[in-house]
């Protein structure tokens, strides 16, 4: 049992890896009475993640899903936004966020825009020694900077068919003046810019107070009133399928 | 209770036994807006499968109703039909901003879910929805908030003219006394025909004209907008 439990804590890539060692090994010696058992297939677990958003008007950026691990957060509240996060929050582009970051074990990526009103169901499977924590972001992208999802839950404990359900605010990823004029939103309300390596806003993550629209007398904003949004923003179900 | 539910609890009794998810709940709820009043609420008591509504799927026509006109007549009938137990207009009419009611008893008998809706005026099809809350088997209080939905039914105009039937643009009423008139109408740029989370009203601050007749220092809230008690016995 030790021993197994030693093997499977290994990264998938090694176990493969030292499989494929050990298959090379043999056919090199057809005589060899010594094979080494293989080791047994990792133990894996699934969840499914189903997210809803819940907006009028505010289509999402293609979800990012994130497995993490060795207390890695996607964001933290008053501390200024990593530069993935700006990336996305910004400009709805996931491509920051990789496998081969520290504390970032896989990278899932949904479909495409999630629209108001829709949902979708991303798959994530790890070697069960693995599992730890999910985080989740996708850009609200009638936005100049704002995002919704997850960070760092807690995976480890949950049994087969469990359910965990959330309801997620907006936050506001503080790195782009929330100034809503043309040329500076990315989704189709205006067809403006996404990532701008400037930093022209508060510097920190918070809360998203809302857009404001020009039908509120915002005059050169772009949106209209159905960009408004209250919170929650989203809804996510996380059900570990086996 | 009507005298066939009574018999369909009898029924049952008499069938499986005593339902184990039976249980006396006592519920009170507040109406937490600035200047929002609800309409007449409906309680409902149902099964995991049964939904007055559900975010991210159309209304039905029976939600619409109520949505747009607060007319809780067909949802009730729907839980009813489906042998729900359900318990309509507890604050016997509207519930004015910042009214409790409490005290409402209701007994699930072998319903496993609750959900409660009820319009919210001035709006065009805003509502304040529980959907489908598992009723606990663990005697206690238990306290939720609700947050605002919109139908996706009606675009949000935001225009007072009585309008409250199913297909009819416009809001029915403005029960505060508090609306505006001759507003041009807020044009509703969303697409969304999906029952979602409402992006709240715009208003303005001209009673005699401008886009809307609703007062945006009046009118608007944010979410939560109800608070609900439930104690199960």
């Amino acid at each position: 049992m030790k021993l197994q439990e030693f093997k499977s804590s290994l990264p998938l890539s090694i176990v493969a890896l030292s499989v494929g060692l050990l298959l090379s090994a043999c056919s090199d010696n057809d005589h060899d009475n010594n094979m080494p058992e293989p080791p047994a297939p990792p133990v894996e677990r699934s969840f499914t993640l189903t997210v809803t958003n819940l907006t009028a008007n505010q289509p999402m950026s293609p979800l990012a899903l994130l497995a993490t691990s060795n207390g890695y957060h996607a964001w933290q509240s008053g501390e200024p936004a990593s530069l993935a996060l700006e990336q996305l929050a910004e400009g709805g582009d996931q491509s920051g966020y990789s496998a081969e970051m520290d504390g970032i074990d896989m990278v899932v990526s949904g479909a495409g825009i999630l629209p108001p009103g829709a949902s979708e169901s991303l798959t994530l499977t790890q070697v069960e020694t693995a599992v730890s924590s999910l985080s989740l972001l996708t850009m609200l992208v009638n936005t100049n900077d704002a995002f919704s999802g997850l960070d760092a839950i807690d995976l480890s404990q949950m049994a087969v068919a469990q359910t965990q359900s959330f309801y997620t605010p907006a936050y506001d990823a503080g790195t782009e003046a929330n100034s809503e004029i043309k040329g500076s939103i990315p989704g189709p309300a205006d067809g403006g810019e996404g990532f701008n390596a400037g930093r022209d806003d508060v510097d920190r993550v918070h809360l998203h107070p809302g857009v404001i629209s020009q039908d509120d007398d915002l005059n050169d904003s772009v949106l209209h009133a159905s960009h408004r949004f209250d919170n929650p923003v989203l809804r996510v179900t996380i059900q570990r399928t086996r | 209770m009507t005298l066939r539910k009574v018999t369909a609890g009898l029924l049952l009794a008499g069938l499986v036994a005593t339902p184990v998810g039976a249980a006396e709940l006592t519920i009170s709820i507040s109406n937490l807006t600035h200047g929002n009043h609800f309409t007449p609420v409906l309680i409902a008591a149902h099964d995991a499968q049964m939904h007055l509504f559900q975010a991210g799927e159309p209304a039905t026509s029976a939600l619409q109703k109520m949505a747009e006109g607060g007319d809780i007549a067909d949802l009730a009938a729907m839980v009813d039909a489906a042998n729900g137990v359900t318990l309509s207009n507890p604050a016997a009419g509207l519930m004015a901003p910042g009214q409790k009611v409490e005290s409402i008893t209701l007994d699930s008998q072998a319903m496993t879910h609750l959900s409660l809706v009820a319009m919210i005026l001035p709006t065009n099809d805003a509502f304040v929805g529980l959907d489908g809350w598992e009723i606990p088997t663990t005697p206690g209080t238990y306290s939720l908030t609700l947050n605002a939905y919109d139908a996706g039914t009606e675009a949000n105009d935001e225009i007072i003219n009585g309008g409250g039937m199913p297909g009819t643009p416009g809001i029915p009423a403005a029960p505060g006394g508090d609306g505006g008139s001759n507003g041009s109408g807020v044009a509703d740029t969303s697409a969304n025909d999906k029952v979602h989370i409402h992006p709240g009203v715009l208003g303005d601050t001209d009673p005699a004209g401008g886009m809307s007749d609703l007062d945006s220092r009046v009118h608007r809230w944010l979410n939560p907008v109800a608070h609900v008690s439930i104690t199960v016995k």
